[in-house]
């Protein structure tokens, strides 16, 4: 196997993984109004593809306006640390047989170390953001994606275990008979809402909650650091979609097609997964959260491990 | 947790209903026959004007958007000496229609009035009149009433009594 120059690999996962979050924007408006019975975006270029474009050129030329009470150091590098962090995970993704920026042996924990480093970006944009209910919004986001973290981790490990390693190319590797969906679907259920919750999607948008809290921890931001927070936001739906496709659905393993498009296959369907849930369910109550996540997810998870344990043990 | 289920189920058997939208500028939206549109001032069937200048439809109007002057030709017949609409005031209620006397004032289906310049849309009576009778083809008011006209005596209007005679006793 051939594996492409590092730099090169590296321009183009960054290449790839941001025009894929703006078109992201066009995907998810057209189909919420799929969805709704409505058109959505089609009237700038085909089929509205260059509304994204649009968008594009309004925000970069937007006031940056930075409010005189924020915290100017922390309020500036904020949805930095977020665009970091998730594209510092996609580093390693593997897409395809050697199409990955950095083959780690422990790159799952890597990708959660780096999903928990992402919270950061939203307790400092709410609390520098100086306005109470930026404040609000980070204080929800830390409690729900510390709780969320916790059995995101543990619904993983059943794939661990499985698999007998962190190296996401092995896992990979060894769905080549049998995905870990049917061996490990509860892991996968559990995954998917952590994954959601992790990429604070609609039924889990507390931080954000635009009913109750403006805009929650954005609410300060303008121009182009909103739009990092923005695109942080769809980058981390696609590194959550990359991630249960690489990790449940055996990644670029499936017949006929070649590797890639497998690949982009899965993770599209995934996308379109996370926008069908914003489309139909409502956003929960901050303490239905919190007890979903410690009193039903996190025994369910452990549990999962404890049998996923247990046989693999018995098999030996 | 099933409902949970069957609420994404339902959402996204959505995907193949039809869109509701009626994407305007390229479809026209089917509009009734009495839509409250733009303004109208209808003629008779013979040209004539058929506004009588009578100032009940400045006076309906609640939002004040129509403004007129009455005058008389050399027949005695009343006409506007101008007529003016405000279409950025007007907020197309119909009442002017319903208190026009001579049906001369009339609402069509057309909505598409936009301008760029708010001044263009103050229509003068050029821009008003149109040259057919509107939704009453057969009905010119000067042939039926009773005003006197030149040419037109009292009594002489279609399906008019003689005027009455106040002298005489017997009814």
């Amino acid at each position: 196997m051939t594996t492409p120059h590092p730099i090169a690999s590296i321009v183009g996962v960054l290449i790839v993984a941001l025009s894929l979050s703006a078109f992201l924007i066009w995907v998810e408006r057209r189909l919420l109004a799929l969805w709704q019975d409505r058109y959505g975006p089609n009237r700038v270029g085909p089929f509205g593809l260059l509304q994204v474009l649009a968008d594009m050129i309004k925000i970069f030329t937007k006031e940056d306006w930075i409010p005189p009470f924020a915290d100017k150091p922390v309020f500036v590098i904020a949805p930095a640390i977020i665009m970091i962090t998730v594209l510092m995970s996609f580093a390693v993704l593997p897409v395809a047989p050697g199409i990955l920026v950095s083959d780690l042996n422990i790159g799952l924990l890597f990708f959660l170390g780096m999903s928990s480093l992402g919270v950061y970006s939203i307790v400092f944009a709410g609390w520098a953001s100086g306005n109470k209910y930026s404040l609000l919004g980070g204080l929800r986001a830390a409690a729900q994606m510390i709780s969320y973290e916790v059995f995101m981790g543990l619904s993983l490990m059943g794939v661990v275990l499985l698999a007998g390693t962190f190296d996401l190319t092995t896992i990979v590797e060894a769905q080549r008979g049998l995905w870990y969906v049917i061996p490990q679907f509860l892991g996968f259920v559990l995954f998917l809402i952590a994954g959601v919750a992790e990429a604070r999607r609609l039924p889990f948008d507390l931080p954000e909650a635009e009913a109750e809290l403006v805009a929650g921890f954005h609410s300060e931001y303008s121009g182009m650091k909103f739009g990092m927070f923005f695109v942080g936001e769809y980058l981390g739906i696609t590194l959550i979609s990359s991630m249960i496709a690489v990790l449940f659905l055996g990644g670029w393993n499936g017949p006929w097609l070649p590797p890639l498009v497998w690949f982009l296959i899965k993770v599209f369907a995934f996308l379109c997964f996370f926008i069908l849930l914003r489309a139909s369910l409502p956003r929960m109550r901050f303490d239905q959260l919190m007890s979903l996540g410690w009193k039903v997810m996190f025994p369910l998870a452990l549990a999962n491990l404890l049998v996923t344990g247990a046989i693999v043990l018995a098999k030996k | 947790m099933l409902s949970v289920i069957r609420t994404i189920w339902n959402v996204f058997l959505h995907s193949f209903r039809r869109r509701v939208t009626i994407q305007y500028p390229d479809e026209k939206p089917y509009l009734t026959p009495r839509t409250r549109g733009r303004i109208v001032l209808s003629r008779d069937p013979d040209g004539g004007e058929r506004c009588v200048a009578c100032y009940l439809c400045a006076a309906v109007c609640p939002v004040d958007c129509i403004a007129l002057q009455a005058t008389e030709d050399e027949h005695g017949r009343r006409y506007p000496e101008f007529f003016r609409i405000n279409f950025s005031r007007c907020i197309f209620c119909g009442l002017c229609e319903d208190a026009c006397p001579t049906y001369a004032i009339q609402l069509t289906p057309d909505f598409e009035m936009s301008e760029y310049n708010r001044q263009n849309l103050v229509y003068e009576k050029e821009d008003l009149l149109i040259n057919g009778p509107g939704k009453y083809p057969g009905y010119n008011f000067w042939r039926v009433s009773g005003v006197q006209i030149s040419g037109k005596d009292k009594g002489e209007g279609e399906n008019e009594a003689p005027p009455t005679d106040v002298y005489r006793l017997t009814p």
